[in-house]
C-alpha cells in the first residue's frame, strides 16, 4: 500500500476479567506485518495487562501475557504506560514484564494527538 | 471523507452497534463513503442471520445486511473472534465439521489484517465499543 501511518493500540481493559486485552492482543501481533509504525498505551486497568507474575492456573484462563514480552521480536517496541494509572492502583514501572516508557497523562493525550490512527480497546 | 468502522460489542447487550448503524448511515446519506465494517469481540453477533428479536423491536442484524444489500458496504467478520462465538459461514463450517452455519446475508469472514488494512486506507477509523 506504501503508506506509513502512525498506529496506536490504547489497552484499557484489565487482562482477564473480560476478553478485550487478549484480543486486541492478536491485532497487535496481525498489525505488526503491516509494517506501520506502532505503539501501545496502557491505561485505566489496562495497566495491569502488564503486571509480572501473573498467574491464571486457578482460574482455568489462558496466561497470554509472556506474548507481552515477544512483542520485541515483531519490531513493536513503543510501549507507554500512563504514570496517574499506575500511581492509583499502587504499581511502578519495576512491576512490569517489558520495559516501558512512562508518560504523564497529559503527555499521553499529546502523544495520541500525533497518531493517524487510535485503536481502542 | 472515507471511513474504516470497527464495532466491538454484540447486537442489544450494548449500545455500540446501533450507535455504529446509525452513523454508518449518516454518513453514506451525507455521501461520504464507508470503506468497510469491521466486527470484533462480541461485535461478530451481529452476523448472526439466527438472532430472532421480538417484533416491536429494531432487527439489529437484518438491519446491517440491508445496509449492505442497499449500498454494497463491505461488511467483514474477524474469523478468529467469529470461530470462538459460534459464527460460521458454510465454508468454515464445513471445515470444521460443524453440522450448521449462520453467517446473515452481506456479511463475510477474514481475518484480522482486514482491519489493518482499513485502518490504513481510510481517512478516519471510528471506533464504537465500551
Amino acid at each position: 500500500m506504501g503508506v506509513t501511518k502512525k498506529l496506536l493500540y490504547l489497552n484499557r481493559k484489565a487482562p482477564h476479567g473480560t476478553i478485550y486485552a487478549q484480543e486486541a492482543l492478536e491485532v497487535v501481533l496481525i498489525g505488526s506485518a503491516f509494517e506501520q509504525d506502532i505503539s501501545l498505551a496502557f491505561v485505566d486497568d489496562g495497566v495491569y495487562q502488564l503486571k509480572k507474575q501473573q498467574d491464571t492456573k486457578a482460574t482455568g484462563m489462558k496466561n497470554f501475557s509472556p506474548t507481552y514480552r515477544a512483542l520485541d521480536d515483531y519490531d513493536v517496541n513503543k510501549l507507554y504506560v500512563e504514570q496517574e494509572s499506575l500511581a492509583a492502583r499502587g504499581l511502578s514501572a519495576e512491576d512490569l514484564i517489558v520495559p516501558v516508557q512512562v508518560l504523564s497523562s497529559a503527555e499521553l493525550a499529546a502523544l495520541m494527538a500525533t497518531q493517524d490512527v487510535v485503536f481502542s480497546f | 471523507m472515507k471511513f474504516a468502522i470497527l464495532v466491538n460489542e454484540g447486537a442489544y447487550q450494548h449500545q455500540a452497534s446501533d450507535s455504529a448503524y446509525q452513523f454508518v448511515k449518516a454518513a453514506l446519506e451525507k455521501g461520504h463513503e464507508i470503506f468497510r465494517v469491521f466486527f470484533y469481540h462480541d461485535g461478530v453477533y451481529n452476523a448472526s442471520r439466527l438472532s430472532v428479536p421480538p417484533q416491536d423491536d429494531r432487527n439489529i442484524n437484518k438491519r446491517w445486511s440491508e445496509l449492505a444489500q442497499q449500498h454494497q458496504v463491505d461488511l467483514v467478520v474477524c474469523i478468529a473472534a467469529a470461530q470462538r462465538r459460534g459464527i460460521l459461514d458454510a465454508a468454515e463450517a464445513k471445515r470444521q465439521g460443524k453440522d450448521a452455519d449462520n453467517l446473515a446475508e452481506g456479511f463475510r469472514i477474514s481475518g484480522l489484517g482486514q482491519l489493518i488494512e482499513a485502518s490504513i486506507e481510510a481517512e478516519r477509523l471510528i471506533v464504537f465499543g465500551d
